[in-house]
């Protein structure tokens, strides 16, 4: 009988080998289709009137003028008289007509009346936020900080930030969604969430259910900001229902998405840390604020990954009239990592430390990990040459020439990423060929790939005799993909389901090879007596013998012995050269060591770290969300100066997995969120080791990079 | 979108008769990289668009082995880049700062000089001169951290956007035009010209005029280079550039010397005095520094600028170093 537990890493034949995922020649081909791509037969174009102001009253709303334009098909209001808008570009209207420019222009027809009320869209300055935007701060004190600092000997007090930045996903949200039937209705919507949409969008419209198919088998981002249905999805369907179901495509403008459709909280903290002379950490405090909107947002977890016996937080959550705030992959975490590897990276420069033995000595305090991120920075240094390049703060690292500084930098991390409730449906066909279908999505990550996979490996069979089905809430029920929790639940709900089947079959068999199925086993392609392939049978023969009827098994996360496991540990170092007559910095070398369990695809594994240190290198030196002090509006709601990293600003990455003895036995855990965490950190640092000074506030651009050596050069002098 | 005639002429003297009188009734489409990003915000809305593109002639480029050259209005972006490689460094470096390959292949030399500015107040609907309803200047108390460090006494506030312009004023061409009256040419840096109000355009030209090509003199013994201070090294605007062409004498001291800058200005900005202190002098750090800090003399920084003064002295050193052959 076959068993749950993973195989042995001698006995593995794909998992853990790099393999190409399923669905990239589909993509490079554009034959993969995304939401974006769906058209429907007698399809209209949606579109959305907003509102120009950040904050502000709806007085009257006349929409007579664009429900008589010719092509337009219906007009909802979604946000009534005597609503008080809260942000720029918040919906009030939805408009369907034949074509999107037509839709486009009944928007703007509609004529809407505000109360205009003052807003408070930045807040970057805790001391020039209203009192009345600010929450009442929250304080935490652990052990005796003021005792702790009194016997520091070295102490750093400095300001470190993120700025606001948004997911910026190249598919927008949106959907298309239609009626087939009185009572049921069809989505194609963009979504991290296929198995929770269905009852989502049913209870919005008081439906059953099951009465909501939803479908999806491409995505162009979600980065933690695709969960909902959202309240234009809501309203197109409503207004798909008025207009006899007819579908409706209503997929978000640029400036809408970049506005309205997530946010990552801004963060920003003075931080007071303290060590003594040699090196050892005695200290921490922190004051922070930052916003995530309206709701304002909760403290990042300060100090990060760091276990201070001495510490104090005070936070406060500022309320402004900007679009809300949506996890964004390691929700807190980057902002965490960029504030306390910063003040780490400051405070051993001024001890005089190299940040790589100041943090190796004091590794403990990262608790149950240190060993993890012993044997990554470890790693992560040969990598990057650290003691070889390294040298210290504001010497200029080897290579370095009077006007071109090159720095390193250094930080770590940490994730959960256990896997999520994951249920399948496996079936074994008597032609031997194998499916699976479960309620998943693939978010580019390598989900289908990687659940043939497991299947594959399970049942020992050539991965092209499996077809695995997701993409749609007709499947079992699987998890939302965010929180690094897919791989975890899907290779584990798969396999259980595969070792399942695996195990109905050799009981069919057994008898035909005179024995019983606690003596057989799979292996190649092969049903034969353990240890012994002179008595066996090939797939094809075994599956034969189920005459007319497939086997069909359920599989189940969590179920019967762990598969998964949560809580991994990462390093990331960055070489940057920073031009100080400029203040532009270039990537040289950037390094991740990350561990993440046990890897089902080392390709597709790596690609989600070579993703993340994109998004990382982006955030760091280019991504902000500019919002206007007087207009409330957002002032780069495209792709020009809301800038993304392209190909050639990102450098030359390495990454190294973390795999083997007291990595595997854990099983996989999720990845896309860890690698995420520690480039704003890292790469800050590095620049910081350049320059010979801190540029405190993410994105570290050209301005702000001159800022601070004007600042050091005023120190000097 | 508002409904537009669509016109597609086939000699210039067709083109010009469809022009409008006042600016905003028509447009001239060409590459339509900018105009129809334009249209699609409603920043433009004209009521007839007339395509250019079906006049063989503006599609012409010579260059000549004494370096002067003549390149009609239609020469795309990648075109004018691979033809002025070695003739005229400054311009072909200003082209391959352009945008991506996609927008170099499609844009055209007459649409870089008459692109509209890049000014996120305009952008987003607030007019040419950046006015909120109650007709308050939204720049100077905004984010004008893209705005302009000189020529910025006026109403105008934004940056030129052009990247072939001043590379071109270096150069000392022409723009070649064409109107109801007939042909003429006008020096590139007075083309250009800060509007004073919101219905006025940045450069000296008629609504019922065309521009047909360019005309750069003869440049025999003449060194150039453009340097652009950009944050990205994929497509991004340039935060600061400055184009330089110089001559130098046997003893490599400098017999002449013409120093412009982009996007620091409503318009172009010629620097007349950094290009004049050079004369007699030899290309050295020293004095391209001393080049770099008389052209931003008058440099009035708005509240969030002022780094791009460093950056257009870094521009104008780094140009006339590049210029005289000497690595930096």
């Amino acid at each position: 009988m076959a068993e749950y537990k993973w195989p042995e890493e001698s006995k593995r034949k794909y998992i853990g080998k790099r393999i190409s995922r399923l669905d990239g020649p589909d993509k490079v081909s554009g034959r993969a289709k995304y939401t974006f791509d769906i058209n429907r037969p007698g399809m209209l174009f949606g579109k959305v009137l907003r509102s120009p102001h950040a904050h502000a009253k709806i007085v009257s709303i006349d929409t007579s003028a664009a429900e008589s334009m010719p092509g337009v098909k219906g007009v909802r209001i979604i946000q009534g008289p005597g609503t008080e808008i809260q942000w720029a570009m918040d919906e009030i209207a939805l408009v369907a007509a034949v074509d999107e420019g037509t839709a486009e222009d009944a928007a703007r027809a509609i004529k809407v009346k505000y109360e205009v009320l003052p807003h408070v869209v930045n807040e970057r300055e805790l001391a020039s936020v209203p009192a009345a935007n600010r929450r009442p701060p929250t304080e935490q004190t652990k052990g005796d900080p003021a005792a702790a600092f009194s016997g520091a000997e070295v102490i750093v007090e400095d300001v470190y930030g993120n700025d606001v930045i948004t997911h910026c996903c190249l598919e927008t949200h949106g959907l298309v969604t239609e009626w087939p039937g009185a009572n049921n209705v069809l989505l194609h919507q963009s979504t991290q969430s296929i198995s929770s949409n269905g009852g989502e969008m049913a209870r919005a419209l008081q439906l059953p259910a099951g009465s909501v198919e939803v479908k999806m088998d491409h995505i162009g981002g979600g980065f933690g900001s695709k969960f909902p249905v959202d309240r234009w999805g809501v309203e197109a369907t409503k207004l798909s229902k008025q207009l006899g179901g007819a579908p409706i495509k209503l997929m978000l403008e640029r400036d809408a998405e970049l506005t309205v459709a997530g946010t990552r909280p801004s963060a920003y903290a003075k931080v007071k840390v303290g060590a003594k002379k040699d090196g050892t950490l005695v200290a921490w405090e922190s004051e922070s604020w930052g916003s995530g909107g309206v709701a304002g947002t909760g403290m990042p977890p300060y100090p990060y990954v760091w276990q201070f016996a001495n510490q104090k937080t005070r936070h406060h959550s500022i309320s402004t009239n900007n679009g809300p705030q949506r996890a964004w992959r390691a929700p807190n975490h980057p902002q965490a990592c960029l504030v306390t590897m910063g003040a780490l990276e400051d405070l051993a420069a001024k001890i005089g430390m190299d940040p790589l033995d100041f943090v190796l000595k004091n590794i403990e305090m990262t608790g149950v990990r240190a060993n993890v991120y012993r044997d990554e920075l470890l790693k992560g240094a040969e990598m990057i040459e650290w003691k070889k390049i390294w040298r210290p703060r504001g010497q200029g690292g080897v290579g370095s020439t009077s006007t071109v500084k090159r720095g390193l930098g250094l930080s770590l991390h940490t994730w959960g990423g256990g896997g999520h409730a994951s249920d399948c449906d496996l079936t074994v066909h008597p032609d031997g060929s194998v499916e699976i279908k479960i309620g998943s999505q693939d978010l580019g990550t390598g989900t289908r790939t990687t659940i043939q996979i497991v299947v594959a490996e399970s049942l020992a069979v050539p991965r092209e005799m499996v077809k695995v089905h997701l993409g749609s809430n007709k499947y079992p029920p699987s998890g939302s993909s965010g929180g690094s929790t897919t791989i975890g639940g899907v290779s584990a709900s798969s396999r259980r389901a595969s070792i399942d089947a695996l195990n109905l079959l050799l009981e069919k068999v057994a008898p035909t090879l005179g024995t019983t199925a606690d003596k057989l086993e799979a292996v190649d392609g092969k049903i034969q007596v353990i240890g012994d392939p002179t008595k066996s049978m090939t797939w094809k023969q075994a599956c034969a013998k189920l005459g007319t009827q497939p086997i069909t098994t359920r599989g189940k996360n969590p179920g019967r012995e762990n598969l998964t496991s949560a809580g991994v540990g990462g390093v990331q170092m960055a070489d940057v050269s920073v031009d100080i007559e400029t203040g532009i910095i270039r990537m040289n070398n950037f390094i991740a060591v990350q561990d993440c369990g046990l890897i089902i695809d080392m390709k597709t594994a790596e690609s989600q770290v070579f993703g993340a240190m994109i998004m990382g290198v982006t955030f760091s030196l280019y991504e902000e969300k500019i919002m206007d002090d007087q207009t409330g509006r957002m002032l780069n709601p495209n792709m020009e100066f809301y800038r993304l990293a392209g190909l050639a600003d990102i450098g030359n990455f390495k990454v190294h997995m973390m795999t083997g003895k007291g990595y595997d036995e854990r099983g996989p855990i999720g990845l896309g969120e860890p690698p995420t965490v520690s480039p704003g950190a890292a790469i800050s640092n590095a620049v910081a080791n350049a320059i010979g000074v801190r540029v405190s506030t993410l994105p570290l651009t050209p301005d702000r990079v001159l800022a601070a050596l004007a600042r050091k050069g005023g120190q000097a002098s | 979108m508002n409904k537009f005639e669509y016109a597609s002429p086939t000699t210039k003297e067709q083109a010009v008769a469809m022009l409008g009188k006042a600016w905003g009734e028509t447009e001239i489409l060409a590459g339509g990289t900018d105009l129809l990003s334009l249209m699609k915000d409603f920043v433009a809305t004209p009521q007839r668009i007339v395509n250019i593109k079906g006049i063989k002639e503006l599609s012409s480029l010579q260059i000549l082995r004494d370096g002067s050259a003549r390149i009609g209005a239609l020469v795309t972006i990648d075109q004018l880049l691979e033809a002025t490689r070695k003739s005229h460094p400054a311009l072909s470096q200003a082209a391959a700062g352009i945008a991506s390959p996609q927008i170099r292949n499609m844009g055209t030399v007459a649409g870089d000089l008459c692109q509209r500015p890049r000014c996120w107040y305009y952008r987003a609907g607030f007019g040419l001169l950046a006015r909120n309803d109650a007709g308050q200047a939204l720049v100077p108390s905004g984010d004008n951290r893209y705005h302009a460090i000189l020529g910025n006494k006026g109403p105008a506030l934004f940056v030129n956007p052009s990247s072939l312009a001043p590379a071109l004023i270096a150069l000392a061409a022409k723009v070649q035009i064409f109107g109801p009256d007939g042909a003429r040419e006008v020096e590139v840096e007075k083309f250009f010209v800060a509007p004073q109000s919101s219905a006025d355009r940045e450069y000296a030209l008629k609504s019922n005029e065309l521009v047909t090509g360019i005309s750069i003199p003869k440049s025999t013994g003449l060194l150039s280079a453009t340097y652009e201070v950009r944050q990205r090294e994929v497509l991004d605007w340039p935060l600061a550039a400055a184009s330089v062409a110089i001559k130098l004498d046997a003893a490599k001291k400098v017999t002449s010397a013409r120093i412009a800058l982009g996007h620091v200005a409503p318009t172009p900005w010629v620097a007349t005095e950094a290009a004049s202190t050079l004369i007699g002098k030899t290309i050295s750090e020293e004095s391209a520094v001393a080049a770099g800090k008389l052209a931003t003399a008058g440099a009035q920084p708005l509240s969030h600028n002022a780094y791009k003064v460093q950056l257009t002295q870094v521009a104008v050193k780094r140009a006339l170093l590049a210029a005289a052959g000497i690595s930096a």
